[in-house]
Formats: structure tokens, C-alpha cells, sequence
């Protein structure tokens, strides 16, 4: 039995240890937004927050995230109205929309590490998750637009004291 | 009627189904299950929703109802695979009809013979319902305002429609309160509907605006359905094992000792498939997908491969060579009077050959399906480009009639003409058949997807030109060999040449140009080594993203051949001449004809500064194409700015600008999204992707070999449509088309060497610089 915490709720799961994270979010827990594309790390559609850290689930077997906390796109904000998915929105990223949660969650923890990204950064960080649409400029876009927002909306909470 | 819809029509009147399965005559919709996306709601996908029309909706035609509440509901029989298909075509339909734009959701159907045609590839979609979606809106639109007058106490030519209600002027009634106080049924037939008024370009209110995409906001919360996400009750996972060849490959034995040592082995089953689509398969079952990987990989088949366990991509260029260099064979597409001629009294000919290497489709969804047998009904759960080619398939696969089969509708986790062919839904099909119509959920690894993709055929093909001593150009032959896939997949929908003989229309559109140089032959050649190695695919923008690679290099070559601007060449070219006066243009299609593709390729010289001096090793070289295919034009000019890098032979695509002009744009940001995504695969096809055939099969299994473009590698892009209001054309294609060749002219431009073979390797453009050297 492994148990951790899923968008903030406890689970438990009774699986063979070595079954991908991927497989058992979908599957067995029943959160479908995140995808299998690659199933070999390289794609990053099956991108989730382990511990606050953009990790791979499709390799991730489920015996590592013991006690850990697992956050996914169907978590990332109660209202799904994290700055991320909304610059999404209003950039109108998605295509097919299937590499898309995993971008989604990629570009959330990029704008943890670098709050205001430069093009290389958000190259380098960007770079494993793989759209076939080829939506790259409206990720970069948006990914802008999103950091902005957070940016303004952290100096308004500062100033406010 | 668009020509696809010609050719159903056709179809139907043989088989003797007539207007019962293609008319507007209203039907009820059953207890048929669809998804859609409704307004308003955060988690809008409503998979699977029983949906018996309301007898209280007002439906005038099959494709649009009206409720009490006010509510449109637009059935959608396109696949959504990222070209918001359904959110342009509500548009087309709301915008006649003077609907209320908050208040229309679409949904997604299954399968109902009424439906007709079901086809989404070609970058046709809009283009094919134009016409049919706004006779739709306009007979809802008659019948609300003659009812909506009736309620108000007036005439209905006292009347006007506009954003969700009739209104005499001083007083109004909502399109809802009509339908639920006059309770109209009035259905139209297709005479009818085509007889009713348009409204002019002048009066449109949505069509041509800008609009937020209906399909996205479930595509930012997880909450999107696609048909790998399918989840029905009792179903159990299965795993292809994979044959060593495509075809001809024959089971000899099986053995599961070790695969019956992980947790959740149920059985194998090897496939007895009466289609043929899926000889020598055999199908794992486990409880969970993870068990049935792993019992997949631990099981040992051992077969008698068929033939072409070794053949190589360089068998199949060679074999095409050989083809092209036979005078005998294949189909002429142009057959000019007087080419044969022209080369024998040439002064000169120029002759080029061009080469493509296999790419692969690589769509972010591996390839899934769901199938079941439920209450006497095979349901096929998947997301599928072509059900009207897939379902009979289907059938024959288990041995059923095809009204015993439904394929149900699903996002598509990327399309790109993989999903045309829906051969990964048989052996869903025949493994459920195989254990008594229990559900189960097949899916293909990524590596299991990419050995059997329906990969675009490589390809041969040699340009010829005849010129006489005044250089004047007298004649030119456009000859390609590849693959086939309709010929395949779809042989009744091939077309027929100019010598009767059937071809493959996506084999060779693009060759079929709209240049005046004298008398043209066009023979597009079938490589038959290609169709049995491997099953040749439709892949996004078809023939029309590799003619192009050989033709607009061409004349870029005779261009530099001849001591001329490439531009001001292909513009004298583009004059609108012809044999038999083709290239003038038909409406409503094509008006206009060269000439527009003349002005799109005017307006990209200008905005990409054609002529400038540029820095050390860098190049701008231009392409021009009509889009998908002459009967469809889309008109397209692309430049492309690159840096070489002679160290280390890289190529490096700084900017890409284009022009379009696809008659009227419908929804203008799905436009944009499309052409900026179609660009990028013209680069990523020149430059990252292309594989090999080796002992039969793509010899790329994933990502670490397959390299398609990632964010780093994106150019700046700048793109423009030309504004018009001639009728829609297609743009979920065009973009790729002139990519390929503006890059080969670029590289030429930047350091002088030609690349004729695609992709374009670094290690490929250092052997070239290094020959030109040494010359």
C-alpha cells in the first residue's frame, strides 16, 4: 500500500511498486489530464508536481512518491484559474491540447524558479515538452504574460503589506 | 457541393441509399451518444451524454436546433484535433442564421449513416461546409422570422433577425420564446435549402471576427476527454506485440510462460482479421495498461516474416529512380500538346532530381481505441479522421453488416492525417470479438505507434525543363514516384489523369501547377515497393509539403541557371496563360487564378525585403504555392531567413514570413494558430525530423532518435492573410508548403550550395560546401 498526497488529498493505492506514477493517476485515481506521450521521460506530457518540482510520471515509479506530494493539472488550482492557465486562455495556446497539461504544469513550476524568465530560460526549462501543434510561440507568449501578472500581483501583496 | 461530397453523393446513389441518408430531412437524433463543449461551463466536456433531442427543440435542418432557452445546438461531424473546427463552423452556421453567439454550443457526433460523408483532412473542413452551413442558417433564420412576425402581429418582411431575436423595429421576440409559444417544425429539403438567400459579405457579424476557440478552456484543466481517456465500465487494457513486417507476417508460435508471471496477465490473442489490416498481430490483455506493457514485452511469438523483412529507404529511391526513368507507367496528370516536342527540339534542358526521406507522424496521442459489443451494436470509442472509410473496414474485420457498427467520437490527442487511417481500431475490434464483445482498451505504445506509423513515403522525383537558344522556356515534366496512400486506404476515391488511369491526387498535388512555361507533363508514378513495405499515410499538407521541396527549388535553380531573379521569374510565370486557359482561375474556387497566387508572392517580396543585402552566410529564399490542391487553392507565398554556420554545416532559420490569401477567413486566430503551426512543421520536416527504412520498418521507435522541432528552434514568424470575401479555402495545411523550398533557396542564397535532399543534415550541407570548394 503506498500512500502520499494527490491536490492536497490523502490517497492510498495498491499497485505493484514499479507502476508508473502516469498509469496510476490515470487509471487507478481517475485524473486523466495527464497524458502519455513518449512514456520515456522525453515528450513531457505526463509533466506533474512531485514535492513542488515538475517531474516526469511516465517514469516515475509509484514506490518513489511515497509520502510525497503529487500535484496535477486537475490540482493546480481549485478553479483551474492558476495565472498560467488563464494566459492560456487568453492567448488561446492549445491546439489539440494534448501536450498541454503537461506545459501547463512545466511553465507553473518554471515561474517558481525564475519569476520573470528570460527566452533561454524558458528554452531550457521548455525544452523537454514536446507540441506536435507546434504551439511554441503562443507558450512563450503566454508564459510571459502569466509571469507578469504574478509578477504585479506579488508587488501589489508587498506593498499591501 | 464540394468535390468530396460529390463523390459520396455518388457513392450513395449506387449503393441506392439516395436522399434518405444524405438529405436535410429531419430526423430525431436517437438515443445517440455525443460530446460537445456547452458556454459557460468550466468543465464543458459532457462525454457521454445520452442526448435525445427534446421534442420541444425546433430543428429545421439535421445540422442546427433551436431551444426554448434560446440555446443552438451545431452537430459537428469534423474531428477536433487542434483546428478548433467546431467553433469555425458554428460561426459559418450562427452567423446566417443572426444566432446569439452566447448562446451556441456545438457537439460532436458518432457515426449516424444521416450524416453523410465523415471525413477531416485535406484542410477541407470549411471549405466543404461553406455552403451546406450557411443554407442551413439561413433556413432557420426564414422560419424564425416568419414565426417570430406571425408572434409579433406583422409581416415577416417587416422583420429582421439579428443577435438572437426578430424585431419589426419597434417591437422583439427571442429566438427561444419563438420556438417555445410557436413550436415551428418546418424542415427544409436540400432543393429548398439551396434556393433560399444568402446574406452579402457586407452583413456578416461573427464570420471573419475574432472569437475565443470553444475547445479550449477544457484543454487548460485537465478536464478534456480523448479517446485514450475513454473509461468503460468491466474493460480490460490490451498491448499489441508487433510483427516483424507491416504485412505477410504469420504466427508460428506462442509462448507466455514468462509473460503469465506479471501481475494482471489475463491471455494473449492472436488476431484472425478477414480485412487484412492487421496480419501476424497479436494482442495481450492484462487488467491494468502498465501489466499489459510489461506482459507484452515478456511474451514470445515467433513468425515467418513476409517479404520485405529487408528492404531499405535507399531499395524504395531506387526503385522510384527506376520508375521516373522508364518511359511506361504511372498517370498523367498534365499531358500538354506539344512537351514531347519542346524536348526534342530543345537547345537546352535543365534536369534536377529531388529527394524526401520517410517522416513520421509522431501525434502526442499514441494510437487507441475502445471496442465493445453493446446491446447488439459494435461501439468503436477512439478519435478517428476518416469514419466513412474506417467503418466498412471495421465491419468486414468482424465479418458484421455496417449498420452493426458505431465509432464514437473523441478529441484527438493531434491528427496530422495519422487518424485518417484508422487501421489501429481493428484490432481493438477483433480482440473484444475474440473474448465475446467485453470492452477493451487497446493502446499502442509509442514505440508499438511509430514502428507500423502511416509514415509519409519517401520520395523521388526529377524536374525537367526545355529551353531553345533564346533561352525562352518551351516545355517542362514534373515526374514523382512515392507511396500511394489512397491507392492503399481509399482506392475508389483516387482521381482520374488526363489518360484515364486512376492516381493518387495526394501524391502528386503541388507538381500541378499554375505557371505558363509552355507545355507541361505531370506523371505521378506509384512506388509499389513502397506500398508493400510499409502502409503509406496521408501526413499533414499531403503531397503538397513535398512537391514543392522539387519544384520551387527548380526554378530558383533555372532562375540562377538563367541569370534571373527568382522572384520576377516565377511572377512572368504567373500570368494567368495556360494550356486550354487553366489558369485563369474557376469560381467560386479558384477566381481570380495565377494572378492571386502573383499577388501573394508581390506582397511577400515586399514585406520580406527581397533584394536587401544581408549579413555573411546568411540567405532569404522564397517559395510559392496554391496551398493543398488546384481544385482548392489556397494561395501561398513563404520566405525563410537562414544562417549557415560553415564550421559546423547547421542551419539556422532566423524568420519565416507569409502571405496567404484563402478567400475569406472565418475565424482569423484559428487561422493564425493553424498557418503558424503548419510553418513550423514545414521547418521541422526540412530540418529536425526524417527517418530511414530499415529491414522493413522506420528504424526511429522515439524521441531518442526522432527529433521533431522544439521551442528553442522557433524562428520569428510573421504571417498575413489577404483580405477578401471569396469564397473560404483551407488553411489547416498551406503553412507547411513553401517552408521546405524557401529553405533550400535560402541555403543556396546564404553559401551556395543546393540541398536536394530533405531533411537537410548538418554533416549533409559540410559534404556539400566541402565539394564546392574543391571545384
Amino acid at each position: 500500500m503506498i500512500k502520499f498526497k494527490l491536490n492536497g488529498r490523502d490517497v492510498s493505492l495498491d499497485v505493484p511498486e514499479d507502476t508508473p506514477l502516469l498509469w496510476a493517476l490515470r487509471d487507478d485515481l481517475g485524473l486523466t489530464g495527464t497524458k502519455f506521450g513518449c512514456g520515456v521521460g522525453q515528450c513531457g506530457a505526463c509533466t506533474v508536481h512531485v514535492g513542488g518540482r515538475a517531474t516526469r510520471s511516465c517514469i516515475t515509479p509509484v514506490s518513489a512518491i511515497e509520502g510525497a506530494e503529487v500535484t496535477t493539472i486537475e490540482g493546480l488550482d481549485p478553479a483551474g484559474s492558476h495565472p498560467v492557465q488563464e494566459a492560456w486562455r487568453d492567448i488561446q495556446v492549445p491546439q489539440c491540447g494534448y501536450c498541454q497539461s503537461g506545459q501547463i504544469m512545466q511553465a507553473a513550476s518554471l515561474l517558481t524558479d525564475y519569476p520573470s524568465p528570460t527566452d533561454e530560460e524558458i528554452d531550457g526549462v521548455m525544452g523537454g515538452s514536446l507540441c506536435r501543434c507546434m504551439t511554441y510561440i503562443r507558450i512563450r507568449k503566454a508564459i510571459k504574460q502569466a509571469a507578469a501578472v504574478m509578477q504585479s500581483k506579488n508587488s501589489g501583496e508587498t506593498s499591501n503589506g | 457541393m464540394g468535390r468530396l461530397e460529390r463523390i459520396a453523393a455518388e457513392q450513395d446513389r449506387a449503393a441506392g441509399r439516395g436522399l434518405s441518408r444524405r438529405g436535410f430531412l429531419s430526423a430525431a437524433a436517437g438515443s445517440a451518444l455525443l460530446f460537445g463543449f456547452a458556454r459557460e461551463t468550466r468543465a464543458s466536456q459532457l462525454y457521454p451524454m445520452g442526448a435525445p433531442l427534446p421534442p420541444e427543440e425546433f430543428e429545421p435542418t439535421i445540422w442546427c436546433s433551436v431551444a426554448p432557452d434560446g440555446v443552438v445546438n451545431v452537430n459537428i461531424i469534423r474531428a477536433e484535433m487542434g483546428q478548433h473546427i467546431g467553433t469555425a463552423l458554428a460561426r459559418i452556421i450562427a452567423d446566417e442564421m443572426e444566432a446569439d453567439w452566447d448562446k451556441v454550443k456545438i457537439t460532436y457526433v458518432d457515426t449516424d449513416p444521416k450524416w453523410g460523408l465523415m471525413v477531416t483532412g485535406g484542410s477541407w473542413s470549411v471549405w466543404m461546409t461553406w455552403d451546406v452551413f450557411r443554407q442551413a442558417g439561413a433556413a432557420a433564420r426564414t422560419v424564425l422570422v416568419e414565426e417570430g412576425a406571425r408572434l409579433l402581429g406583422t409581416s415577416a418582411e417587416k422583420c429582421t433577425a439579428r443577435n438572437g431575436n426578430v424585431s419589426d423595429g419597434t417591437h422583439s421576440v427571442s429566438f427561444g420564446d419563438i420556438v417555445a409559444k410557436a413550436k415551428p417544425t418546418r424542415n427544409f429539403t436540400p432543393e429548398q435549402m439551396k434556393a433560399l438567400p444568402l446574406k452579402p459579405a457586407s452583413e456578416r457579424r461573427l464570420v471573419g471576427k475574432e472569437v475565443k476557440a470553444l475547445d479550449i478552456p477544457s484543454k487548460t484543466n485537465g478536464t478534456a476527454i480523448y479517446g485514450i481517456d475513454a473509461k468503460i465500465e468491466g474493460m480490460v487494457y490490451g498491448r499489441p506485440k508487433m510483427p516483424p513486417t507491416r504485412y505477410g507476417s504469420k504466427v508460428i508460435s506462442v509462448d507466455d510462460s514468462a509473460a503469465k508471471k506479471v501481475r494482471g496477465y489475463l491471455r494473449y490473442v492472436v488476431l484472425d482479421d478477414p480485412s487484412g489490416t492487421v496480419p501476424g498481430w497479436v494482442v495481450v490483455l492484462a487488467s491494468s495498461y502498465p501489466a499489459a506493457i510489461r506482459a507484452t514485452d515478456l511474451l514470445k511469438v515467433e513468425w515467418t516474416p513476409g517479404k520485405t523483412a529487408h528492404v531499405t529507404e535507399k531499395d524504395i529511391l531506387d526503385h522510384g529512380r527506376q520508375q521516373i526513368a522508364s518511359r511506361e507507367g504511372g498517370t498523367m496528370v498534365f499531358d500538354d500538346r506539344g512537351v514531347d516536342d519542346a524536348f526534342r527540339k530543345a537547345h537546352r534542358v535543365i534536369e534536377r532530381e529531388y529527394t524526401c526521406a520517410s517522416v513520421m507522424h509522431y501525434q502526442l496521442e499514441p494510437t487507441n481505441a475502445i471496442a465493445m459489443l453493446k446491446d447488439g451494436i459494435w461501439e468503436m470509442h477512439c478519435g478517428n479522421q476518416w469514419q466513412s472509410l474506417f467503418l466498412p473496414v471495421i465491419a468486414k474485420a468482424l465479418a458484421v453488416p455496417e449498420a452493426r457498427v458505431k465509432m464514437m467520437s473523441y478529441l484527438l490527442g493531434g491528427g496530422f492525417g495519422r487518424r485518417l487511417n484508422g487501421d489501429y481500431v481493428v484490432p481493438a475490434a477483433l480482440t473484444s470479438k475474440a473474448i465475446g464483445g467485453k470492452p477493451v482498451k487497446l493502446i499502442l505504445t509509442r514505440s508499438d505507434d511509430m514502428m507500423f506509423d502511416s509514415i509519409r513515403s519517401p520520395s523521388v522525383q526529377t524536374v525537367r525543363l526545355a529551353l531553345d537558344e533564346k533561352n525562352t522556356l518551351t516545355g517542362m515534366q514534373h515526374h514523382a514516384a512515392a507511396g500511394w496512400p489512397t491507392e492503399v486506404m481509399a482506392a475508389a476515391f483516387m482521381q482520374k489523369g488526363v489518360d484515364g488511369k486512376p492516381y493518387d491526387q495526394f501524391a502528386i498535388a503541388g507538381a500541378d501547377h499554375w505557371y505558363d512555361c509552355g507545355p507541361v507533363r505531370v506523371r505521378a508514378l506509384s512506388n509499389d515497393l513502397a506500398n508493400a513495405t510499409f502502409r503509406p499515410g496521408w501526413l499533414r499538407s499531403v503531397s503538397s509539403g513535398w512537391t514543392p521541396w522539387a519544384a520551387e527549388q527548380f526554378w530558383d535553380e533555372v532562375a540562377h541557371e538563367l541569370g534571373k531573379d527568382p522572384v520576377e521569374l516565377r511572377l512572368s510565370m504567373l500570368n494567368g496563360n495556360g494550356q486550354d486557359g487553366r489558369n485563369k482561375g474557376e469560381a467560386p474556387d479558384s477566381t481570380g487564378g495565377a494572378l492571386r497566387q502573383a499577388a501573394v508572392l508581390k506582397r511577400l517580396s515586399e514585406k520580406a525585403e527581397w533584394g536587401k543585402a544581408l549579413p555573411k552566410d546568411t540567405g532569404l529564399g522564397i517559395a510559392t504555392t496554391f496551398g493543398q490542391e488546384r481544385g482548392m487553392p489556397t494561395w501561398t507565398a513563404g520566405a525563410v531567413r537562414v544562417r549557415v554556420d560553415r564550421a559546423t554545416g547547421v542551419v539556422t532559420c532566423e524568420k519565416i514570413w507569409l502571405v496567404l490569401d484563402a478567400g475569406t477567413v472565418v475565424d482569423p486566430d484559428g487561422a493564425m494558430a493553424q498557418t503558424e503551426g503548419g510553418a513550423l512543421w514545414g521547418l521541422s520536416m526540412a530540418l529536425c525530423e526524417g527517418s530511414e527504412i530499415v529491414d522493413g520498418v522506420c528504424k526511429d521507435r522515439n524521441l531518442d532518435t526522432y527529433t521533431p522541432l522544439r521551442i528553442a528552434d522557433v524562428p520569428e514568424m510573421d504571417i498575413e492573410f489577404v483580405e477578401s470575401t471569396e469564397k473560404p479555402m483551407g488553411l489547416g495545411e498551406p503553412g507547411v508548403t513553401t517552408i521546405g523550398a524557401a529553405i533550400g533557396n535560402a541555403i543556396f542564397n546564404a553559401v551556395g550550395v543546393r540541398m536536394r535532399h530533405q531533411p537537410v543534415r548538418p554533416e549533409d550541407v559540410l559534404a556539400a560546401l566541402k565539394e564546392k570548394s574543391s571545384v
